[in-house]
């Protein structure tokens, strides 16, 4: 599909959330709810009287992970999985550049991955919930966050050229 | 009637959930379909080789952002009843940066790796993985960080309020740069396209 038509979809569903539930969609938000909800599993204790879990717990009346964003998530995996499987692009394999092992490429990702983990959670929100959401809404944080993602992007694309190119 | 729906009471707490899983699986459909599950396609971006992540997010932001505009003109949407993330100047910026790095050492965010990891793909699940674990270092870590989390608030503010322009304005000014971008951004992939051929 052409990217500006997928991204006038995008941006179609996003106005659409604005509209029904007067919020956006987000991403990292839904992961902070279940790894809040996974270490409140293991110890209780420790997950209830630390501030960044408690506020992913809920009162405690129904479980944590029956959240808005966390059921948005779902339907993003389901998105994207019925969207391959109608087009015969569901493949289990591994995306990595030409020049790279599946070994380096799987320690980039988890790498990658955390680092992002970290980036969401002092900049409230990723991609989804800051880029798209907050920048639709004019938000100063939201494009503060844009442009610090793309100028660091850039900046420290030479430093993983070999494993993409 | 005026949106947002349910902030006017029109939907129920268990419909909201049912909404949430399909206007999921909608987002999901086209980050697919505009090819962000792949790692190869996102990381292209930082060597100006496949700007589709600008073309995706920027038509998808202007496409929102517009329709916020005149629904709220056109007296349908109460635009105070809409959630704006407070912004933090120093974490916003930081958490940028700090996520750039990220995203351009794993080639996927987390919205599309979710994508990436439901169409087969092991490193979108890695990716994830690794996610998790980013955040909950995060967390372990907060009583270090917290006054640096907490700093420099500025309380749920918008680019019109700190440059003092209008809403109409602002919006003018975000479409007439993202119209240049993705002009300069048909270039530099024509550009590419030449010198590997």
């Amino acid at each position: 599909m052409n990217p500006y038509l997928s991204g006038v979809g995008i941006g179609v569903v996003l106005l659409l959330a604005f509209l029904i539930m007067g919020r956006g969609l987000g991403a990292s938000g839904a992961f902070s709810t279940i790894v809040a909800t996974g270490v409140s599993a293991v110890a209780p204790g420790h997950a209830s009287a630390n501030l960044p879990y408690a506020g992913y717990l809920g009162d405690g009346t129904t479980s944590p992970l029956k959240d808005w964003l966390v059921f948005e998530i779902i339907g993003v995996a389901l998105g994207g999985f019925l969207s391959a499987l109608l087009a015969g692009r569901f493949r289990t394999a591994i995306d990595r550049g030409p020049n790279t092992t599946d070994r380096a490429r799987m320690v980039y990702a988890f790498g990658g991955g955390a680092i992002m983990g970290i980036g969401a959670k002092l900049a409230r929100g990723c991609t989804s919930g800051q880029a798209l959401t907050g920048g639709a809404l004019l938000s100063v944080g939201s494009w503060l966050f844009i442009i610090g993602a793309f100028a660091a992007g850039y900046l420290a694309a030479p430093l993983f050229k070999r494993q993409w190119t | 009637m005026t949106a947002p729906l349910y902030e006017f009471g029109l939907i129920t707490e268990n419909a909201s959930l049912a909404i949430a899983i399909g206007l999921g699986i909608a987002f999901g459909f086209f980050l697919e379909r505009g090819g962000l599950g792949n790692a190869n396609k996102l990381a292209a971006q930082f060597y100006l080789t496949d700007l589709a992540v600008l073309k995706v997010m920027f038509s998808a932001i202007v496409t929102a952002m517009l329709g916020l505009f005149w629904f709220s003109k056109l007296g349908l949407l109460d635009l105070d009843r809409v959630y704006v993330l407070p912004t933090f100047f120093a974490p916003h910026l930081v958490g940028g940066l700090v996520f750039g790095v990220g995203f351009v050492m794993g080639g996927l965010c987390p919205g599309t790796s979710c994508v990436s990891a439901s169409t087969g793909r092991i490193d979108g699940l890695v990716l994830l993985a690794g996610m998790m674990f980013g955040i909950f270092v995060f967390n372990e870590a907060f009583p270090l960080v917290a006054s640096f989390y907490n700093s420099t608030p500025m309380g749920q503010v918008t680019i019109p309020e700190v440059l003092g322009l209008s809403h109409g304005g602002v919006v003018l000014l975000i479409v007439v740069g993202a119209i240049g971008s993705f002009l300069l951004a048909g270039r530099l992939e024509a550009r590419a396209k030449q010198g590997g051929a």
